[in-house]
């Protein structure tokens, strides 16, 4: 759980987010802006400041609980075995230095290495990145969006790390530019074998590159399941109606709805379930109170269409959190 | 008698696909170079380079391109906030360089106005919602009565799907989400009665949930209240959604122009062509054949001659680096720019590039 102080008491933006992620996976993250999404990318990564806090759950990592570790302890993880690509590369770099010396710089934060050693191993990330080394000697302005996007990706794999987790990198950028870094992180994945928690407004942007998808709506995780499953057979309604949102290139020109209404102020959240307000099949049950999660193996939806093991699908059952 | 007429007059409202064709807005050779670097640099930025575009009455065109294409460089030279360096753009047959008068000069943006990328920016946090509109009835419409302007606001703003207009006529653009500001936007459009609504990137910065809400009030506009809009976007799904026409932009160059459905399905120029296998859809089949594109958008800075995308483009020859290529007729009311693109006007069964 993840709460905002605000004079008009606290704004929770993750409210009890449950995942897991095992190594070598990549997991997206969906869901619209102050979804909590990047809250909770920030909580997991332990970069959460105030007036945010997390003021319960735990994040295990490689057998620690990074909530209630010591900073020191902390450091010692950080960069080497998790890493954190932001969104915008124009800001997330320093303008002043050149991209050899940001290297260097967030090197020699986490491990004493001599000079050559440091410089080869500059090198040899941004070969795996697609940039020619001689823009080691570069400033960020002299790099294009993609390009920057490139060398940020390249400042998180230096120590190789078991998990990067990405902060929508590919926002920024043209569709083409989009499309080629998605494939160019698929492929360090594939070779390098690092998991990826990857958070995007755009679901239809990972439909082909994620292994699991998790649905955020007002703070709520609302529903998880794997990527092609979750495209081709939605639970939850704000899912479905996330699918009728975006018009595609393929087939017929078909009129789509979108959802109506807009997303909830999370510091007046709507009573009973969240998406309630937008929901096509809202119940009376809907406006009162909040669906627990229902589980089937590891994929989850929190909707009451699902109590009592009907909906669309049977073997589903809940669970107690 | 009376229901005769009505039913006439219904009838007039023919198919935008097939109707009149009168043409409200030309431009021809249209181009706008930026200064760069001081004033003695003596470096041109071509944000724009020769490009002709035609509107006609009630119909939504969209203008495709990546980030510095140009795209809202044309809609601000179109919009009369930047002068063209060469090319001329005429409304309705009257080039708007001759426009001299303040009256004639603020007639045509009431005729043509914009609405621009950002909700958040575009409306003034000290006014109400009432403020924008009002203004609007006083500059263009000064015989509208008091009452009668109070009437045409709550019009206009249930017109674009804001209700109860009377209470948000008083509100703030604070207490509104940025989908119903957009929509705010459109409504101090048309408060203008406009013929043209310039859409720079209405969307962009709205959730994915609300995008396809405004793209169905553009719709609507143009079906209930015959406006024409230039849709300008770089989600060539959303151009093909409502757009009756595309036009692609690359580097400053219109590069591709035709029917929506006809560049979805044979797009002729390679530009076109890898934008449309770039386009992430899930319903897509899967699809990880896309070869890692690694060329970088064009300098358009001091250009040389010839084709701008020939530096990523894989059937690129020798003379698209020595001639930069014209608008060709390759298929029914569909042109590219590009040298190697063949015709399927002679021999309607062959496909265009491979």
């Amino acid at each position: 759980m993840v709460e905002y102080a605000a004079a008009s008491g606290p704004v929770r933006a993750v409210d009890r987010v449950s995942l897991t992620l095992a190594p070598g996976e990549f997991l997206a993250i969906v869901g619209e802006s102050g979804c909590g999404k990047s809250s909770l990318l920030f909580a997991i990564a332990q970069l959460l400041s105030p007036p945010a806090e997390i003021v319960s759950g735990s994040v295990r990592f490689l057998g620690q609980d990074m909530v209630t570790l010591a900073d020191e302890d902390l450091r010692h993880l950080r960069w080497r075995s998790y890493s954190v690509v932001m969104q915008s590369a124009m800001n997330a770099l320093n303008p002043v230095m050149t991209i050899g010396e940001q290297l260097r710089d967030a090197t020699l934060a986490h491990e004493a290495m001599p000079g050559r050693m440091l410089r080869r191993r500059s090198e040899e990330v941004m070969r795996l990145v697609g940039i020619d080394p001689v823009h080691l000697q570069s400033y960020p302005h002299q790099l294009s969006g993609g390009m920057r996007q490139r060398a940020m990706i390249a400042m998180a794999l230096l120590f190789t790390p078991q998990l990067v987790i990405m902060d929508e990198p590919t926002s920024a950028l043209d569709v083409v530019a989009q499309r080629s870094l998605m494939i160019q992180i698929k492929a360090l994945q594939r070779e390098f074998g690092f998991a990826v928690l990857f958070v995007t407004h755009d679901m239809s942007l990972v439909s082909h590159f994620s292994d699991r998808l998790a649905v955020m709506y007002a703070g709520q995780l609302v529903e998880l399941g794997g990527t092609r499953q979750v495209f081709k057979d939605s639970l939850h309604p704000y899912t479905v109606g996330l699918m009728q949102s975006f018009p595609s290139i393929i087939g017929e020109r078909q009129v789509l709805q979108g959802i109506p209404g807009t997303p909830p102020d999370l510091a007046r959240p709507p009573a009973g379930c969240r998406f309630h307000p937008r929901c096509p099949h809202v119940m009376p049950v809907c406006r009162v109170e909040e669906s627990p999660v229902f589980t089937r193996s590891d994929d989850l939806v929190r909707c009451h269409l699902y109590a009592n093991g009907h909906g669309p699908i049977a073997s589903i059952h809940q669970r107690h959190d | 008698m009376v229901t005769g007429r009505l039913q006439a007059s219904t009838s007039v409202t023919t198919d935008p696909e097939t109707g009149s064709a009168g043409v409200l807005l030309e431009a021809t050779g249209l181009t706008r170079h930026f200064r760069i670097g001081g004033p003695f640099s003596g470096r041109f930025l071509h944000a724009v380079d020769d490009m002709d575009l035609t509107i006609r009455q009630n119909e939504i065109v969209a203008l495709v391109g990546e980030s510095g294409s140009g795209k809202s460089t044309v809609a601000r030279l179109l919009a009369m906030l930047y002068r063209p360096t060469a090319g001329s753009i005429a409304y309705r047959g009257r080039p708007l360089g001759s426009m001299r008068s303040r009256r004639e000069i603020l007639s045509y943006h009431g005729r043509v106005p914009m609405v621009f990328q950002d909700p958040y920016s575009s409306l003034s946090p000290v006014y109400r919602i009432s403020h924008g509109l009002e203004r609007a009835f006083k500059l263009h419409r000064p015989e509208l009565s008091s009452e009668q302007r109070q009437e045409e606001a709550e019009r206009l703003l249930s017109s674009v799907g804001l209700t109860p207009p009377s209470e948000v006529l008083h509100k703030y653009p604070y207490e509104l989400s940025g989908g119903q500001r957009q929509r705010v936007g459109f409504a101090q459009a048309l408060a203008c009665r406009p013929e043209l609504i310039l859409a720079d990137e209405p969307v962009s910065m709205l959730d994915v949930s609300i995008r396809i809400g405004l793209l169905n009030l553009m719709a609507e506009l143009r079906r209930r209240e015959r406006v024409s809009v230039l849709y300008i976007t770089h989600d060539i799904a959303s151009a093909r959604y409502v757009a009756d026409r595309l036009l692609v932009m690359y580097a400053g160059h219109l590069v591709e122009s035709g029917p929506a459905e006809d560049v979805l399905s044979h797009p002729k120029h390679p530009y076109t062509q890898l934008l449309l296998s770039a386009v992430p859809d899930p319903r897509a089949p899967i699809a990880l054949t896309g070869r890692a594109e690694v060329g970088e958008p064009p300098r358009v800075v001091d250009p040389r001659p010839g084709c701008r995308f020939r530096f990523r483009c894989p059937y690129a020859i020798d003379e698209c680096s020595r001639v930069t290529p014209r608008l060709r007729l390759l298929r029914q009311a569909h042109t590219a720019a590009c040298h190697v693109a063949t015709s399927d006007l002679d021999m309607p069964e062959q496909e265009g590039l491979p």
